[in-house]
C-alpha cells in the first residue's frame, strides 16, 4: 500500500455541492489521487478505510443532536480538518432558522414533530471543534481547494487571501458593476475567492464567501440604501448563505422591519 | 519638436494602420459593459464614438455626445496600469528534474504597446512609473521591457469628469512630457480633424509616414480653445501648496477616524490609481509539487494582510490604512521619489463605492488643522501684565 496521506471527506447538514466540486476538478483527480489515498468519500466511492485520517474535508453545518456527537469523533480521527463551504464555516442557508422559531416550523410542516430531534440553531463546524483551515464559499473555488490540498502536501501555508471580492474585480480587469450601473454589489465587504465571478457577468456579489477580513456592513449599508434599495431588502441581501457570521447577522438585524404585525423577531445568537 | 500638422478621420485611421504594421498591439479606449475601458482596438469604429461620461465620487455613467467625437469622455475605467504593469505577472518557474531543478525567469515577449489615447494625467502616472520601477537601482525588468518598447499616444482632454483634477496637479488638460505623440480632437466648423504634434524622434517618425497638412493659425487657436475650456471645467480642484506639510502635522487627526466610518477597506482607490505600484509575491505550486512559479500581484495598503509582520497586521484599523494611503500619495511620495504620487485622474473618487473624495478629505484635514492651530495659539485671554 501507498504511503501516501488518507484523505476522509464528511457531510453534515448540506447540499454536497462543496463535495462534487472536489469531483469536478477532473483534470486534477487523477494527480490527486497519486498523492492522496482516498480513504473515505461515501459520495464518491463505496470503499472504505477505517481511520484515522491525515486530512478530512468536512462539509455541512451542525443542526442535530447526533451530529454534534458525530463531528467530535471526526475531528479525533483527523489529522487536519479542514472545512469546506458556507454551511461548514458559518452554518450555511440553513442558519436562516436562527432568525426565526424552530418549533413552530416544526409543527407546521410535520406531522409528527415529536420524531424529529433537530436543534434551534444551524451553527458552523468551528463552534464545536478546532478547524484548522476553512475554505468559504457557495459552493467552494475549485482552485481554492487544490490550493489547500497542495500546500498541506507540500507542507506549505495555503493562500487563502481575506481581502474583498473588489481586488479580483480589478485584477481581472472588470468594470465595478455598483458604480457604473448601480447594481447593488455585496463585494467590498465580501472575502475574495471566486475570482469575482458574479461582477465578471454583470451581476452584484451576493456574499457567498462570507464576511471580508475587515467588512464596513454599515457603510455599505447605507451605500446600498443611496442607491435606492429598500430597507428590507438590505436585510435580505445580507442575509443569506453566510447570514450566520457575526458581520452579516448584526448588520441584517439592523434593517429588520421594526414595525407590522409581520415584523421578523429578534433572536439573539451567542456563539 | 516637429511643426504642427493636422489629421482628417482618415489620417488617423492610417495612423492606426501604420502602427500595426510596425507590430505594434494598439490598446486604445473602446465601450465595454456600458463603460469606456482599454483595449485592442483596430479600427476608428472601436473608438467611443460619439460617447461622453458623467463621474461624481461612487458614480460612473456614459452619456451620448451628439457631435461624434472620438475621445469625447474623461478618462478610461482604468489606466495604463494594467497594461505596463499587469495586475498580475509571472516572475519565474522552477521545475523538478531529475537532478534537481531548472529555473527559467519570465521575459515579457507579448508584442509591443501602442497607447492610443491616453491621458494627460495616465501619461504623468507613467512617467512616476519610469522613475519609481526604472529610475532607481533596483530596475523592474518586466516593467522595463514593456515600457522600452511601448509608443505613447497622447490625446488633449477636452471634457473633463466632476471628478477630475488635473489642472491642480499640473499634468493635464493638455498631456505634458513624455508622449511620442500629441493629438488633440477638433470639432468646429472647419470640420473633424486632429492638431498632431510630434514630441520624441519616434513619433516624429511615425508622423513622417502619415499624410498631413501644416496646422494653421485658427486650427491652434482651436486646440487652445480645447485646453482652455477643459481647465474652466475641472470637476474638483485640490489645494497642493501645504500639503506635505499638511498631511505629516494631521498624523493624529480626528478625520481619520470619521473616515473609516465611511471606507470599505476595499482597496479600490489603490487598484485603479494609475501610480499605486503596492505587489504582492506569490508562490504558486502544483499538486505534484514539480513546478512552482513566482508571481507578482497587486495588493494594497487598504488589505489587512498587507501590513503583516512577525506578530501580526501593524495597519489594523481602517483609519490608519486611509491615513497611510493619503499621507503616502501626498506627503511622503514626494519624500521618497521627488514628486506627487497623485496625478489627479479622479479614479480614486469615481470607483470608490462609498464615494470617499480625495479632495473633500484633504479640505476635511485643512480646516481641522487650522481650527486646532486657532484653539492653541488665539483667541487669547485679555492680558493683565500691563
Ligand atoms: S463590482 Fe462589486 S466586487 Fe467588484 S469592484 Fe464593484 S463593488 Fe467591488
Ligand atoms: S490618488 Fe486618486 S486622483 Fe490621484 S492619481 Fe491616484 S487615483 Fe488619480
Ligand atoms: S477609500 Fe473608498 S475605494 Fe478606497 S478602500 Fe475606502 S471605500 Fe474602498
Amino acid at each position: 500500500m501507498s504511503e501516501n496521506p488518507t484523505l476522509a471527506v464528511w457531510k453534515f447538514a448540506s447540499c454536497d455541492g462543496c463535495q462534487l466540486t472536489l469531483l469536478n476538478c477532473e483534470d486534477e483527480l487523477l494527480a490527486l489521487a497519486e498523492r492522496v489515498e482516498v480513504a473515505y468519500f461515501p459520495e464518491a466511492t463505496g470503499a472504505v478505510v477505517s481511520g484515522p485520517y491525515d486530512i478530512s474535508l468536512v462539509e455541512g453545518s451542525i443542526t442535530t443532536p447526533a451530529d454534534a456527537e458525530r463531528i467530535q469523533q471526526v475531528r479525533a480521527a483527523s489529522g487536519l480538518l479542514v472545512t469546506i463551504g458556507a454551511c461548514a464555516t458559518s452554518g450555511g442557508i440553513q442558519a436562516l432558522r436562527n432568525f426565526a422559531d424552530v418549533s413552530e416550523f416544526l409543527s407546521v410542516v410535520y406531522a409528527h414533530p415529536a420524531y424529529v430531534a433537530t436543534l434551534d440553531r444551524s451553527t458552523p463546524i468551528s463552534a464545536h471543534v478546532t478547524v484548522d483551515v476553512q475554505l468559504r464559499g457557495c459552493p467552494i473555488d475549485r482552485h481554492q481547494l487544490l490550493e489547500v490540498l497542495g500546500a498541506l502536501l507540500q507542507g506549505r501555508r495555503p493562500r487563502i487571501p481575506t481581502f474583498s471580492v473588489c481586488v479580483e474585480c480589478k485584477q481581472r480587469g472588470t468594470t465595478c458593476v455598483a458604480v457604473a450601473h448601480g447594481t447593488p454589489c455585496l463585494g467590498p465587504v465580501t472575502q475574495a475567492g471566486c475570482g469575482a465571478l458574479c461582477p465578471s457577468v454583470d451581476r452584484g456579489c451576493y456574499g457567498c464567501f462570507g464576511p471580508s477580513d475587515t467588512p464596513n456592513t454599515a457603510s455599505l449599508a447605507a451605500t446600498l440604501r443611496a442607491q435606492g434599495v429598500p430597507e428590507d431588502a438590505v436585510m435580505r441581501l445580507f442575509r443569506t448563505f453566510n447570514a450566520g457570521t457575526e458581520p452579516f447577522r448584526l448588520e441584517s438585524t439592523a434593517h429588520e422591519p421594526t414595525t407590522g404585525a409581520n415584523a421578523a423577531p429578534r433572536t439573539e445568537v451567542t456563539s | 519638436m516637429a511643426g504642427r500638422r493636422t489629421l482628417d478621420l482618415e489620417g488617423l485611421q492610417s495612423l492606426i494602420d501604420a502602427l500595426r504594421d510596425r507590430g505594434y498591439r494598439v490598446v486604445g479606449p473602446t465601450v465595454r459593459d456600458d463603460a469606456v475601458v482599454l483595449a485592442e482596438i483596430t479600427t476608428l469604429q472601436d473608438l467611443p464614438g460619439g460617447i461622453g461620461d458623467e463621474q461624481q465620487p461612487g458614480h460612473y455613467r456614459t452619456r451620448p455626445r451628439d457631435d461624434g467625437a472620438l475621445f469625447g469622455f474623461a478618462t478610461t475605467v482604468q489606466s495604463a496600469k494594467p497594461v505596463l504593469f499587469p495586475a498580475n505577472e509571472l516572475l519565474w518557474r522552477g521545475t523538478r528534474s531529475p537532478s534537481g531543478f531548472e529555473v527559467s525567469r519570465d521575459v515579457p515577449d507579448d508584442a509591443p504597446v501602442a497607447l492610443f489615447g491616453i491621458r494627460g494625467c495616465d501619461l504623468a502616472a507613467v512617467g512616476i512609473h519610469d522613475s519609481v520601477l526604472v529610475g532607481r537601482p533596483a530596475v523592474d525588468a518586466h516593467y522595463a521591457r514593456r515600457r522600452d518598447r511601448s509608443l505613447l499616444i497622447a490625446v488633449t482632454c477636452s471634457t473633463p469628469a466632476g471628478t477630475c483634477f488635473c489642472a491642480s496637479m499640473g499634468t493635464g488638460p493638455r498631456p505634458g512630457d513624455g508622449a511620442d505623440l500629441v493629438l488633440t480632437e477638433l470639432l468646429d466648423a472647419e470640420g473633424h480633424r486632429f492638431l498632431i504634434e510630434s514630441e520624441s524622434p519616434a513619433g516624429a517618425d511615425a508622423l513622417a509616414h502619415l499624410v498631413t497638412t501644416p496646422a494653421t493659425a485658427a486650427d491652434q487657436a482651436a486646440a487652445d480653445e480645447v485646453v482652455a475650456t477643459a481647465t474652466a471645467h475641472m470637476g474638483r480642484r485640490l489645494r497642493t501648496d501645504d500639503l506635505h506639510d499638511l498631511l505629516y502635522a494631521s498624523a493624529e487627526s480626528p478625520r481619520w477616524s470619521d473616515v473609516a466610518e465611511r471606507c470599505l477597506a476595499c482597496t479600490n482607490c489603490t487598484m485603479v490609481c494609475p501610480t499605486c505600484f503596492c505587489t504582492s509575491v506569490e508562490d504558486v505550486s502544483d499538486l505534484s509539487g514539480d513546478i512552482d512559479e513566482r508571481h507578482r500581484v497587486w495588493d494594497s495598503c487598504f488589505s489587512l494582510e498587507y501590513s503583516r509582520l512577525h506578530g501580526g497586521a501593524v495597519r489594523t484599523s481602517t483609519g490608519a490604512r486611509y491615513r497611510q494611503w493619503l499621507t503616502h500619495k501626498l506627503a511622503a511620495w514626494p519624500d521618497q521619489f521627488g514628486m506627487s504620487g497623485c496625478v489627479g485622474c479622479g479614479r480614486c473618487l469615481t470607483w470608490c463605492p462609498a464615494g470617499i473624495d480625495l479632495t473633500a478629505e484633504v479640505a476635511a484635514l485643512r480646516e481641522e488643522l487650522a481650527h486646532r492651530e486657532t484653539s492653541r495659539t488665539g483667541p487669547r485671554p485679555p492680558s493683565t501684565d500691563h
